[in-house]
């Protein structure tokens, strides 16, 4: 069922993933992010005239890595084709990149939304040359060429996503499946993952395609999201007025929140695609493709599955531990398996809830805080047992990290196991109910919630080691026999 | 004789006999350039001064040239040194690197002279004249073109103004000139010599060559340029043999096959006649010589002009005025809207391009448009692989192919200018070894009764270069038109 009445949107992604060599696809430049413009240059990726290109094997081994965990069939012999334009960001004005004998084809992604799984094809995936960088100042533009030539990885998926909700999960599956073969950061902010997008509605059930239109300039997995939001409403308003939908271009303002015609008239593209006659075509031979599919790791989709069936754990945890990195989700994994406990919801909340936040505050995943996976299941097991409430968990943690000493270990030296004695509780309680005789009256009369206040001025009296459940019940007891 | 007036093998004994120094080579040089350079024009940028060269390498000491000076096409690149392939659109350009060949060329202790040698822009033509810095001259007839596009590294090495020289050969660029101007010219195995640092016009087609004054100088240059380059992709990594070893005066039981489709109406008779005599000539040192057939020559220029111009067009995109080269100076209106640069990009390249690089990009554009390309580009690289084929069969059966390199001698200044069509045929015979990528020479064997030269072609399988060496040397080694000099030389 559509979740438009009576429509339904068909969505193609178009992704460009920058691949992390150290040099760039077809000259020895470095690749680093950053730098001072025109500082990673040289006659090839500025497109001298009399320079040629030569291969960097390891992005095409970057490039066949990906298409393997995309499920893609690899085309031993592919070659590369000039994609001809004119623009001031593209120093030869044509951009190698592959045609007719993409390196690739016919692959699929399995996206996890809601406790369904969906297959989206995968149309292609093809290796090309990434272009400069245009800064437009008043009157004059400036090109930094650094990013020229950087290996640049095309991935087209079939129209076969259709809503918002599914984009935002096959982006999301998609970046962290490239992330876990390691060949790129990903990161929409630096560029090095960038998502275009076809659009069109339809009558829910009808056969045919209606007219599309392409919106680009989306920044963020959120600004595709709510890009796409916007662009299939306003399709289906146009399509409710009886109004044509043209076929255009449109730019994502992410102020505004809507899509604008990116021209005025359309333009027709003609890129005048040809064999590049520079690079020789090439065969992939079996033997590499079997040798790069050995290092290929468990991949997200897998991994969330396994997770959800041997450690019992939601939809949603699961996909935040397994999205979050490979090196996170092994790091969560280690700790789930020493835990002995079956029930692993209190240690996974654990290392999604305060692990993760102060992960983010440090710029890591939970891997990098450097707690070894015993420690974090023996800072858990003191909450479980009651030893410490979850708020000091909270502060050892941090202890942990500032200090590297066992979270024991510090339990122990600043003496933070909770008071759950019920005669040294019920000591500190009477002192309390002595001392605030007005809130006592209070909760007597009825004002059931003036036994937070009395509940913490115990804790206070205990340094906040008193533990809060046994006070309250203590509290009641006390009074309900006054 | 004068030093000017010797081979680069003479020169090289003298210097290692220590009987002459580079420097008095390049006086002799200079000398000679400074007489003849008003009427030949084979040089560009040219200033009155004495001749200069490049940093040298500084021991020259047990290096193969030994400081002869070698002088280079408009469309080689020289780093930090003027490269504007003779066209407006690239003036000024200085590349911040060498060639590959200029690079070896250093290293095997050539000096390369900075004045470059004129070309048709953009290697575009068949007679030099199509450069923003005006025609060279033929030395043996003022009146007349000295061929193209390599026009003026023949027309340098004709009259003694070069020692050795570099060309490039696209469709015919390096031996229909050196055809033309009665010298030798090489158009190599397509990948045998890096095109890293030529300012490609077609790359699947593109090699640079040497144009000499005997074959075998012509093997000594190609021991120098010669080699695997791992900065050109098209480049082969297979072994460069001594061409010097293949200067056998002998080619007993050698077999030649003579295209029939090459001895066909347009080929000027005196210029048959004198193939023919070059044939016979052959045939008395022993080769044994039989009729070919090459079926589908008569697609080649049409092929040629198809899959050339496709790549020019795309080749030729960069030159736009945003980075190097020239830049459009009419008012271009300063605000930044697509339109602006649109504008900016139209002038510069209206203004910077000549006629006939308009055409070539023109046609090169039009033919991989979409609707047309299946119909042009993509037949055209079928048929290439039919003109292929040919040859492979006939390498078959025969060692080596011998034709005329042009179906006429050299025409008339201005004569052909506004016939394109007619301009194209002059390279009817020398286009097939570019799409086929197979080496060929073209050497002089006689004259016609004006007295121009006439050059005999000679082609082979690939990277067989070795055998057009041989059947060359022992042709040349028989005949004296090798010695043969345009008056022009030695008047006063």
């Amino acid at each position: 069922m559509s979740i438009y009445s009576g429509y339904e949107a068909v969505i193609g992604l178009e992704v460009h993933i920058q691949l992390k060599t150290k040099t760039k696809a077809f000259c020895g430049c470095s690749t680093e992010f950053g730098r001072e413009p025109n500082s990673q240059v040289c006659p090839v990726c500025l497109g001298f005239p009399g320079a040629l290109p030569v291969l960097n094997r390891l992005a095409l081994e970057y490039a066949v890595k990906v298409a393997l965990a995309l499920n893609c069939k690899i085309q031993e012999f592919t070659k590369f084709d000039r994609k001809n334009y004119f623009y001031p960001d593209l120093p030869k004005n044509y951009q190698i990149s592959q045609f007719d004998l993409p390196l690739s084809k016919d692959g699929f992604l399995d996206i996890y939304l809601q406790g369904k799984a969906k297959r989206i094809g995968i149309r292609r995936v093809h290796l090309e040359e990434d272009a400069g960088k245009l800064i437009h100042k008043e009157d004059f533009s400036l090109v930094d060429f650094n990013r020229a030539g950087i290996p640049l990885l095309e991935i087209v998926s079939e129209p076969q996503i259709n809503s918002p909700q599914e984009a935002y999960e096959y982006l999301s599956t998609l970046k962290s499946i490239v992330q876990y073969l390691d060949v790129s950061d990903c990161d929409m902010e630096k560029g090095s993952l960038r998502c275009d997008a076809n659009i069109s509605v339809r009558e829910a059930g009808a056969e045919g395609l209606g007219t599309k239109t392409e919106v680009k300039n989306m920044n963020s997995f959120k600004s595709v999201k709510e890009a796409l939001g916007f662009e299939i409403e306003r399709q289906i308003e146009l399509l409710k007025q009886d109004k044509k939908i043209i076929q255009e271009t449109r730019l994502w303002d992410a102020e505004k929140l809507e899509t604008f015609s990116m021209r005025t008239k359309e333009e027709s593209k003609d890129y005048r695609y040809f064999p590049e006659p520079d690079l020789p075509p090439f065969i992939i031979s079996k033997d590499k493709i079997e040798s790069i599919r050995m290092t290929i790791p468990e991949l997200p989709y897998q991994k969330i599955q396994r997770f959800m069936n041997e450690y019992g754990l939601s939809e949603y945890d699961a996909k935040v531990i397994v999205f979050s990195s490979k090196d996170d989700a092994i790091y969560a994994e280690e700790c789930m398996k020493r835990l002995d406990s079956s029930d692993k919801k209190p240690l996974v909340n654990f290392l999604i809830g305060p692990m993760m936040s102060e992960a983010n505050n440090r710029n890591c995943g939970i891997s990098g805080l450097g707690i070894p996976a015993e420690e974090v299941v023996s800072l858990v097991q003191h909450v479980q047992r009651q030893d410490i409430s979850y708020l000091t968990a909270k502060s050892v943690l941090k202890e942990v990290i500032d200090t590297s000493q066992s979270p024991t270990k510090i339990i122990k030296d600043k003496n933070l196991i909770q008071i759950s004695d019920s005669n040294a509780l019920t000591k500190l309680v009477d002192e309390v109910i002595k001392e605030n005789p007005k809130s006592v009256q209070d909760y007597l009369s009825g004002k059931s919630n003036a036994i937070m206040f009395l509940v913490g001025q115990v804790m206070k009296k205990s340094n906040g080691k008193a533990n809060p459940k046994i006070v309250q019940e203590i509290i009641k007891g006390r009074l309900s026999n006054a | 004789m004068e030093l000017h007036n010797l081979t680069a093998s003479e020169l090289i004994e003298k210097l290692s006999l220590k009987q002459i120094t580079p420097d008095e080579i390049l006086f002799s040089l200079d000398k000679q350039i400074k007489r003849l350079e008003s009427k030949i024009k084979a040089y560009v940028r040219l200033d009155g001064n004495k001749i200069s060269t490049l940093p040298t390498i500084s021991h020259l000491e047990g290096t193969s040239l030994k400081g002869i000076p070698v002088s280079v096409k408009d469309n080689i690149c020289t780093d930090g040194y003027l490269t504007e392939c003779c066209s407006k659109i690239l003036s000024g350009f200085k590349p911040p690197y060498d060639a590959t060949v200029i690079k070896k060329l250093k290293e095997a202790g050539a000096r390369i002279l900075e004045p470059k040698t004129n070309m048709d822009e953009f290697a575009f033509g068949s007679s030099t004249e199509n450069s923003c810095f005006g025609p060279t001259y033929n030395p043996w007839d003022l009146g007349r073109v000295v061929g193209g596009s390599s026009g003026g590294s023949a027309a340098a090495v004709a009259a003694d103004e070069a020692i050795l020289a570099l060309g490039s050969d696209t469709g015919g660029s390096i031996r229909q000139p050196a055809s033309f101007c009665g010298v030798v010219g090489l158009k190599p195995t397509y990948g045998r010599v890096s095109r890293y640092g030529l300012i490609a016009f077609a790359s699947s087609l593109d090699q640079i060559g040497p144009i000499t004054k005997d074959v075998k100088d012509c093997a000594l240059l190609m021991n120098t340029i010669s080699g695997y380059d791992p900065c050109d992709s098209t480049s082969v990594d297979i072994e460069v043999p001594d061409f010097t070893k293949a200067l056998i005066p002998d080619v007993k039981g050698i077999k030649i096959g003579i295209p029939n489709e090459y001895f066909v109406e347009g080929l000027d008779p005196q210029v048959k006649n004198v193939i023919e005599e070059a044939i016979n000539k052959l045939k008395d040192l022993g080769a044994m010589c039989e009729q070919v057939s090459l079926p589908h020559t008569e697609y080649a220029v049409a092929v040629y002009y198809i899959i050339a111009t496709a790549e020019a067009s795309s080749n030729l995109a960069r030159f736009d005025g945003v980075q190097y080269g020239y830049r459009s100076k009419s008012k271009i209106s300063k605000k930044i809207e697509s339109s602006s640069l649109i504008e900016m990009y139209k002038q510069t390249r209206a203004e910077g391009f000549g006629s006939e690089a308009k055409r070539r990009i023109i046609l090169g554009t039009f033919v991989l448009s979409h609707g047309y390309y299946e119909a042009y580009y993509l037949r055209a690289l079928k048929v290439r692989t039919l003109i292929k084929n040919d040859f492979d069969n006939v390498f078959r059966e025969c060692d080596c192919i011998i034709t005329p390199t042009s179906p006429t001698t050299a025409f008339k200044i201005g004569e052909r200018i506004d016939d394109p069509l007619k301009m194209y045929l002059s390279d009817i015979y020398t286009i097939s070894a570019n799409l086929a990528g197979i080496p060929a020479i073209s050497i002089p064997c006689g004259f016609d009764k004006y007295g121009l030269p006439v050059g005999l072609q000679i082609l082979a399988k690939p990277f067989d270069e070795e055998m057009l060496f041989r059947v060359a040397y022992a042709y040349e080694q028989s005949t004296p038109w090798h010695k043969m000099k345009p008056k022009i030389i030695f008047e006063q």
